[in-house]
């Protein structure tokens, strides 16, 4: 099979035998989970359930708000203990509503658990997709974007290729490797769900070649449990291969416009541990309360790979893990290329959570050594997008957001390679990532001071439409009493009726400051009461 | 527990440096500058040591002045690099304060007038190289004949005698050290309407350049390779740069071998090699992007040509570089890459 090339790209050291050399370790049910409502892209979901209610494993426990959104289930079961704004794993270090439960240690299903659909097949097309939309299934490769939404891509366009991401291309995180190692049957079961659904020609399992065990174990299990049409692609290690689009360009040799969705071109991309969990929600019933998590880095005593509860604290995994090491400086979630650095470990486990990177001093970029830009456009070479790093670095620097766009910034996936490759240690992604946001709020001002423009015009043309019909009435009164001269009774009738009116206003104006003299008294006898 | 945290990924510490960068370049020259010192002398060697210690005394001015910590700049070997390769354009004998007012022109003018490393638009060691070739010509044309040819060679004493105590010109064995380089001697000998065959018929001729000459840039040519290997350098500028100056050079010479140079010769003579992977390739005044590049270094290799051929100067790198530096801004806007996605060419 011909291979497609991306631009860029970069050898990075793997770090992945730190963490595959035992097999995935079951972390025992926690005392307390903390599950936040919003772990996916989308609406938050809608919370159905109240403190001190029982609930117990795999029951639902928040709803999917809208179409574009997930629910959350109970990973344990217990007491809902608190309903409340926590931490939780965001860059922005804010808080989020979150639901708290405390186990009862029974670790008892939920009676309502859906039943479990071994043959699938015989399920209409819609209820499956119910299946997977209530069973709280988003992307786990990290996106967390809404399965269900992505296996409904509609009439328009029609899925030809399905592309199963187990590339892994980021250093240290060996979660899906080792669930392909493991679980392969599994994974491909799930994939099975999803021909069945999108019918599309072809699967292709696109694996990093540094991963043989997993590439056997999954083309071992294509042949025995595969429906056909599934082939499992050795690709080269590269990062950033596992990038959706990157991954498509490699496999298919097609590439996904600006601003287009796969889908746009007839390709899904589904990682494989959302395939498992596929498989996990129709042929068995589960609802998403776990998944796989690699522990690692020089932080941690016994890196490994650990099957958790979704809602379990960073520091539970930690402690299972052996513990931190006297190394330990830095917590990140996700990979070192792409992750989010953290605070502290109080932090649940959420369904994008595919790492935790306990890393040593030396692991991590010194911070503050930047220099000057040499432009020795070695970023240019290693962006995968094909942009011009050091040109974007310059307007980001300079503020000129128009001319940043001009150079497709927002085409830009932040994938590090060019800080990673940078000689002088700048910290290129930070500077897109400040414009953007930067750009966001422009238009977001943009927005308001258009509206205010809006209600602006509107007062003008109102104030100037009551003035044009002031002049318009006042001409009129001008032509008739024009109309009225040499008529001198007529006119003698129009002066005695002005000075009727002014008599009558005069009166009333007396009228009105004796009834607030009166009521200046009132008040000032009544304060005298009062005392 | 509480850990440290950093604002933006990547996290992973980066895999260059500048000063590595630099110091890549300096390995690099190093074949070339010691079959500099075995052809032409001492005196190279004395020059490179002075401008170094200028260069670095500059820097450290330049920076003090402008309120920087001297210290992280010095430390990127950046100055030491242009410095370095000012005195490889310098005849091998210029006296001291060529070499001094041409590191403080290249330092103090070229480089931090225009805001240190990365903002200066022209290549600093050849502003100053051009300054110094038109503000004392006399001076910039002395060159050392090579060791083979050579009918009397200084001593390292003696060297820093010349280069110190005045000029070369009054030296009584100036005519026995000096000779003119090759590309002078074509270009002379073109104006007393010899043909080529008959200039290249004098002693300093070698066999594809000239004695000396083509082997000093048969090693700058290596230490290129080096560079291109360690990919500190793209393959663009120098092959762009070599071509455009080979391919016009044989057609000319082709079609009357008389009154062209072969194009052979015009590749391994003057500056061209040093030129082609150490001065033009310099990043920051040149351009950026990959195709920019292959303009940019075409630029430079058929404007030498014409220089050359038809200018005023036997050699013309520091001019065509300079002249494309100029180019630079308006070469990267009209060589935006093709983004990811995009319609156009695969």
């Amino acid at each position: 099979m011909m291979l497609g090339k991306f631009h860029g790209g970069l050898k990075l050291p793997g770090h992945k035998t730190l963490s595959t050399l035992t097999p995935i370790a079951d972390l025992p049910p926690p005392a307390r989970v903390v599950l936040p409502v919003r772990q996916h892209i989308g609406n938050a979901a809608e919370v159905l359930v109240s403190v001190g209610e029982q609930v117990r494993k795999g029951q639902k426990i928040a709803a999917a708000a809208g179409y574009v959104s997930a629910p959350v289930h109970a990973s344990i079961s217990g007491v809902v203990t608190a309903i409340e704004d926590r931490d939780v794993p965001h860059p922005s270090g804010l808080q989020s509503l979150c639901i708290e439960i405390e186990s009862d240690g029974r670790d008892e299903w939920t009676d309502a658990l859906p039943e479990p659909w071994p043959d699938y097949r015989e399920i209409p097309d819609l209820e499956l997709r119910n299946r997977l939309r209530e069973s709280g299934i988003v992307g786990l490769g990290g996106a967390a974007f809404p399965t269900s939404v992505k296996l409904n891509p509609g009439e328009k366009s029609p899925i030809k290729t399905v592309v199963i991401n187990g590339a892994e291309c980021e250093p240290y995180i060996t979660c899906d490797d080792m669930l392909m190692r493991e679980h392969a049957a599994e994974i491909v079961s799930g994939i099975g769900v999803i021909q069945h659904l999108l019918r599309p020609e072809r699967v292709l399992v696109g694996i990093e070649d540094n991963k043989p065990e997993a590439i056997a174990a999954m083309r071992r299990a294509v042949q025995e449990v595969g429906e056909g049409g599934i082939e499992v692609v050795v690709v080269p290690t590269r990062y950033p291969t596992g990038g959706e689009k990157q991954l498509i360009k490699v496999l298919t040799n097609q590439e996904v416009p600006p601003h287009a969705l796969p889908a746009d071109i007839g390709v899904t991309c589904h990682n494989v541990g959302t395939a498992y969990a596929v498989h996990e929600a129709i042929v068995h019933g589960r609802p998403l309360i776990e998944r796989v998590v690699t522990v690692t880095g020089n932080g941690i005593e016994h890196p490994q790979n650990l099957r958790v509860r979704i809602g379990a604290m960073f520091s539970d995994l930690t402690r299972h893990a052996g513990g931190y090491s006297d190394a330990a400086s830095y917590l990140i979630m996700g990979g070192p290329m792409m992750g989010i650095s953290l605070r502290h470990d109080q932090l649940p486990v959420i369904k994008a959570t595919n790492c935790l990177l306990i890393a040593a001093e030396t692991e991590i970029r010194p911070v503050n050594d930047a220099s000057a830009c040499i432009r020795c456009g070695d970023c240019v070479s290693a962006c995968p997008v094909n942009l011009l790093p050091q040109q974007m670095y310059w307007y980001a620097r300079s503020g000129d957001y128009d001319k940043i766009q001009e150079f497709s910034l927002f085409d830009c996936i932040e994938c590090g390679c060019c800080s990673y490759v940078c000689p002088a240690h700048i910290p290129l992604v930070q500077y897109y990532r400040h414009a953007k946001n930067e750009i966001w709020q422009q238009e977001k001002r943009a927005r308001k001071t258009d509206l205010a423009r809006q209600r602006h015009e509107f007062r003008q043309a109102r104030l100037e439409r009551q003035q044009r019909e002031k002049a318009e009435k006042l001409a009129q009164k001008r032509a008739a009493l024009k109309a009225a001269t040499g008529n001198d009774e007529a006119r003698k009738k129009t002066i005695e009726a002005a000075m009727a009116r002014a008599e009558a206003r005069k009166r009333k104006l007396a009228e009105e400051k004796a009834a607030s003299a009166a009521d200046r008294d009132r008040l000032s006898s009544s304060d005298g009461d009062s005392d | 527990m509480q850990f440290k945290t950093v604002a933006s990924s990547p996290f992973l510490p980066p895999s260059n440096r500048v000063s590595l960068v630099m110091r890549q370049v300096l390995l690099a020259l190093a074949p070339g500058t010691l079959a500099a010192i075995w052809y032409f002398g001492w005196g190279v060697l004395v020059n490179l040591v002075l401008a170094v210690v200028c260069a670095v005394a500059f820097e450290a001015l330049a920076l003090k002045l402008r309120g920087r910590d001297p210290m992280p700049y010095i430390r990127d070997y950046s100055a030491i690099v242009t410095a370095w390769l000012l005195v490889l354009a310098l005849p091998q004998l210029a006296p001291w304060w060529i070499v001094v007012s041409g590191v403080f022109f290249a330092i103090i003018i070229a480089k931090h007038l225009y805001g240190g490393l990365g903002y200066n638009p022209f290549n600093p060691a050849m502003v100053a190289y051009v300054s110094l070739l038109i503000s004392f010509p006399a001076y910039m044309t002395h060159w050392v004949a090579p060791a083979p040819i050579a009918e009397h060679s200084l001593g390292l004493l003696e060297s820093i005698k010349v280069i110190f105590g005045g000029s070369l010109v009054e030296h009584d064995l100036f005519d026995s050290i000096t000779m003119a380089t090759p590309l002078d001697s074509i270009k002379t000998g073109l104006t007393q309407h010899k043909t080529i065959a008959e200039i290249r018929s004098g002693a300093v001729f070698g066999v594809f350049g000239g004695v000396g000459w083509e082997w000093v840039a048969n090693w700058y040519a290596l230490g290129g390779l080096y560079l291109l290997y360690k990919r500190v350098i793209s393959w663009r500028i120098p092959v762009a740069l070599i071509l455009a100056l080979g391919v016009p050079a044989g057609i000319f010479y082709l079609s009357n071998p008389d009154h062209f140079a072969s194009p052979v010769f015009h590749i391994f003579s003057g500056g061209a090699i040093l030129g082609a992977f150490f001065i033009a390739t310099d990043p920051v005044s040149g351009s950026a992007t990959p195709r920019g590049r292959l303009i940019f270094g075409a630029g430079v290799g058929l404007l030498t040509f014409i220089i050359r051929t038809w200018g005023g100067y036997p050699d013309a790198i520091a001019f065509s570089v300079l002249l494309m530096n100029m180019a630079t801004p308006l070469i990267d806007h009209y060589t935006k890459p093709r983004v990811f996605g995009q319609a156009g060419h695969h």
